[in-house]
């Protein structure tokens, strides 16, 4: 842990330096331009309204980490489904695939409403946006890395008679784990932000509600909070894709 | 177990002939090389046997069973390593067991012992050198358990010392574990060495072109390569190669 630690440090110290100079110039800015709140808050203005508001916006909170989690596990799972099919059966996959190019350029804007009229305003058709998000990047990376094996790789696998499923769990599988992890580190960010999108459609709770109530009220200060949080959420899932990335992945990197 | 048996093969790509009339047979525990040049449709005979392709005309069979166009019945030692990099040397050893069935990790940690590799059964393969790594790739190929191995120039890929440390460890370990091998190579001295008998291969398309028993007796030792005996038949090789002229480059 201790070890962990010093390495964020050492990795992370010049992003945070960077960060931290831009905070100080808009908050710098902001005071010396006498900027009302309404329009762009200090950085310390925001800080201040999350801390003190925080008690209201857990429930949103919780209910939208919820929602991202839920979306991400199914979007991840019916992206590999979708990728594991597309592989085993090339002829589909010819079929397929520029349909699903197709579906990732539908607007979500577009498609939320449309997705309100057909299931109402409960959990699925937020479900169905998080899903659509989530699943592309995870297909499109699955595929390449079962695509990538080395051919000699291959080429051994099936001199020694290898089957179709052995290839695959063996050899594909596993040689495609670090592009499924870029994949996943991306649709962990995405089922952030898919979650608060799909949250404006209409919801009790969420940060998605909580950000369209603050900008309606103009209540600047607290639709940066939200921008925040959503922030650290997405960089949150992020670091934990990548931890899980390091504990599965670990004899292939010593090299790299 | 492990009697080869090739009979008038051949094979073409779109309307060229690459392997013509290819008969051949390799005795249970012999060890047979083919000798020719790159390109010589070497590597589609190996993926004949292998059954990843199936022949024009011809029929392979190991022990009197017919394997034409079936995987699974050789154990395969490829020109480059091909380990797995993410499985550590013990877990890439197994592998050919495991596309099989049964895992034996004690006989597996024993033959790594005997290798030379002992203390690095749990090493990843970017640690190992290219020699050791090819190490591992023949014992992996040791431990399937099919009875006959190909081996496709294994060793062209490393450099002439390594190469010769390769060949007197082959013939060590091989003396231990006997198993029928058919082994192909570009190189003469290489072929010399590790050989009972020598197949020399003529290109466009392949065809056996001579046959050579190696009279040299075993265990052989590095100081073989000087003898005026295998200079001899070094010449002798080297001369009906280019009486056949096939030194000459292939376009292949």
């Amino acid at each position: 842990m201790v070890k962990l630690l010093g390495a964020l440090w050492k990795k992370g110290w010049r992003p945070a330096l960077v960060l931290l100079l831009l905070l100080t110039i808009w908050e710098v800015t902001v005071k010396v331009a006498d900027v009302p709140t309404w329009l762009l808050p200090a950085p310390s203005v925001i800080v201040l309204e999350g801390w003190s508001n925080f008690g209201n916006i857990t429930h949103h909170l919780q209910s939208t980490i919820g929602l991202a989690l839920t979306g991400f596990v199914i979007g991840c799972s019916v992206g590999l489904i979708v990728a594991i099919l597309l592989h085993l059966l090339p002829g589909v996959r010819e079929a397929v695939y520029p349909l699903l190019i197709l579906s990732q350029n539908v607007p979500i804007i577009v498609l939320a409403p449309l997705l309100v009229i057909w299931f109402g305003f409960g959990v699925l058709p937020k479900i169905i946006i998080i899903t659509l998000v989530c699943f592309f990047p995870i297909t499109i990376a699955a595929l390449g890395g079962f695509k990538n094996t080395p051919p000699e790789m291959k080429h051994y696998m099936l001199m020694a008679g290898a089957n179709k499923l052995q290839l695959f769990s063996k050899l594909e599988w596993p040689n495609s784990l670090p592009a499924l992890f870029s994949g996943l580190k991306i649709a962990a960010t995405y089922s952030v932000m898919g979650a608060v999108i799909s949250e404006w459609l209409g919801a009790k709770q969420g940060i998605g509600v909580y950000m369209t109530l603050a900008s309606s009220s103009f209540r600047t200060d607290r639709v940066f909070v939200a921008i925040f949080i959503v922030m650290i959420l997405s960089l949150l899932f992020f670091g934990i894709i990548t931890l899980f990335e390091n504990l599965l992945i670990k004899g292939r990197r010593k090299g790299a | 177990m492990g009697a080869l048996e090739v009979k008038e093969l051949s094979k073409s790509f779109d309307g060229r002939e690459i392997l013509k009339n290819i008969s051949l047979h390799v005795e249970e525990g012999e060890f047979v090389t083919i000798l020719g040049p790159s390109g010589s449709g070497k590597s589609t005979l190996f993926q004949l046997i292998g059954g990843l392709l199936n022949p024009d005309h011809g029929a392979i069979s190991l022990d009197d069973d017919n394997i034409t166009g079936k995987r699974g019945f050789i154990s395969y030692m490829p020109q480059q390593p091909a380990l797995l990099p993410w499985r550590t040397v013990l877990d890439n050893v197994i592998l050919g067991q495991e596309l099989h069935g049964t895992k034996d990790k004690v006989k597996a940690k024993e033959m790594i012992q005997k290798a030379g590799l002992g203390g690095y059964e749990q090493a990843f393969p970017e640690e190992l050198s290219g020699g050791m790594k090819q190490r591992v790739a023949f014992i992996r190929a040791l431990l399937s358990p099919q009875s006959l191995i190909c081996l496709d120039e294994p060793f062209s890929a490393l450099d002439d010392f390594t190469r010769q440390e390769m060949h007197e460890w082959l013939l060590s370990i091989w003396s231990q574990y006997k198993r029928t091998i058919l082994f192909v190579t570009h190189n003469i001295d290489e072929a010399l060495f590790l050989s009972d008998r020598i197949l020399v291969f003529s290109s466009n398309p392949a065809q056996i072109a001579n046959e050579f028993v190696i009279p040299f007796s075993r265990p052989r030792k590095q100081e073989l390569l000087l003898t005026e005996e295998f200079l001899e038949w070094k010449r002798k090789i080297s001369s009906t190669i280019v009486q056949n002229g096939l030194g000459g480059e292939s376009d292949e």
